[in-house]
């Protein structure tokens, strides 16, 4: 186990992103209460409300899960798994550790850049990314379930299953014809 | 369903919570505050972007909405729904929050697998924001760079298969 954390970067409650998306949603509450009255206004607002409350105990177990996981993985085991002799092999392995690890956007990209550090083929970092923003399970049963349901969930994802490897292969493609990646992050 | 999803997740929480607490108090006690400050940091987002989405989705121009990217807009209906995707903020909720509305609003399955690909993977805001401050630069451009096809693969893939 390792404890050579990158630096987190310091987040704040508030974000403009955020706000944007508050200031849009204000502008169309108040749009909707002029055009279409009260009555409609509630019903909109009751069943996003419910819709809110219901995600509720998802999100906090996905961010329990994501802490967790970041804290108990041994990512040096993970690097060697996936690193430069790993081969395709090393893809799969990685597309499916994208699936199965959880978190947010922070808790994935420490990790995601830990591995980069310990030895793993930016390919396999490619794939490991990507699979775990298209077919991550918490990401989806946390994220996706509540505003699209179960159908459209199931079939996206179906259908995203041969992405990290096509990235993963391009990326690796890409290494090949002479792109340079490297370890440290350029401030 | 939604109660299965409960149920799933939590026990996930609690075989993780038990390997923690089996590999010290210290390790347990950290997990837990810093999943449960997440959370908080979380909520504001996401209340936005949840409570948002159902008065967004309801003053989308639903006529316009179906004609740029509805079952019948094609390849160019794809396009515009990637276009828009790498657009979009790239909080937690907000790319599903529009994909969901326009969804609502008469957009095709395809089109918004498209949208929600391209926001997902590289959503403009979320690479500046989120990824470069925590990873080696040249790895996310290169990530983004061979990322461009894969919204169009998958609504490819929803269009053969005729699902969802």
């Amino acid at each position: 186990m390792t404890e050579a954390n990158p630096p987190r970067r310091r987040r704040r409650a508030f974000d403009w992103s955020t706000a944007a998306i508050a200031a849009l949603a204000a502008a169309a509450a108040v749009a909707i209460y002029v055009r279409d009255g009260r009555e409609h206004f509630l019903a909109i607002f009751g069943s996003d409300l419910t819709l809110f409350g219901a995600m509720l105990p998802k999100v906090l177990a996905g961010c329990l899960i994501g802490a967790f996981v970041t804290m108990i993985l041994p990512r040096e085991l993970v690097a060697r798994w996936v690193g430069h002799e790993s081969g395709f092999p090393g893809l799969l392995i990685a597309a499916f550790f994208g699936f199965l690890l959880p978190g947010g956007p922070i808790t994935i990209y420490p990790v995601a850049g830990a591995f980069l550090a310990m030895g793993a083929d930016a390919g396999a970092v490619v794939a490991f990314i990507t699979s775990w923003t298209l077919i991550g399970y918490t990401r989806a049963l946390v994220w996706e379930f509540p505003f699209f349901g179960p159908h459209f969930v199931i079939w996206r994802i179906v259908e995203a299953v041969p992405l990290p490897i096509i990235a993963g292969l391009l990326a690796r493609i890409a290494l090949r014809a002479g792109v340079r990646v490297t370890a440290e992050r350029d401030e | 369903m939604f109660l299965a999803v409960n149920i799933l997740l939590w026990l996930v929480v609690a075989v993780l919570a038990f390997i923690a607490a089996m590999r010290g108090r210290v390790l347990f006690n950290a997990g837990t505050r810093e999943g449960a400050l997440e959370f908080l940091r979380l909520l504001p987002r996401i209340g936005a972007g949840v409570i948002g989405s159902g008065f967004i989705a309801e003053v989308l121009p639903k006529a316009l909405v179906a004609s740029w990217i509805g079952p019948g807009s094609g390849f160019f209906g794809v396009l515009i729904a990637t276009l828009g995707g790498a657009l979009t903020p790239g909080g937690p909720v907000v790319g599903f929050a529009i994909g969901a509305a326009a969804l609502k609003s008469g957009a095709g399955a395809p089109q918004v697998i498209a949208y929600s690909t391209a926001w997902a993977l590289y959503a403009i805001h979320r690479l500046v924001i989120w990824e470069v401050p925590l990873m080696p630069a040249r790895v996310v451009w290169l990530r983004a760079a061979v990322s461009l096809p894969l919204p169009f693969i998958a609504a490819a893939a929803a269009m053969v298969l005729a699902q969802p």
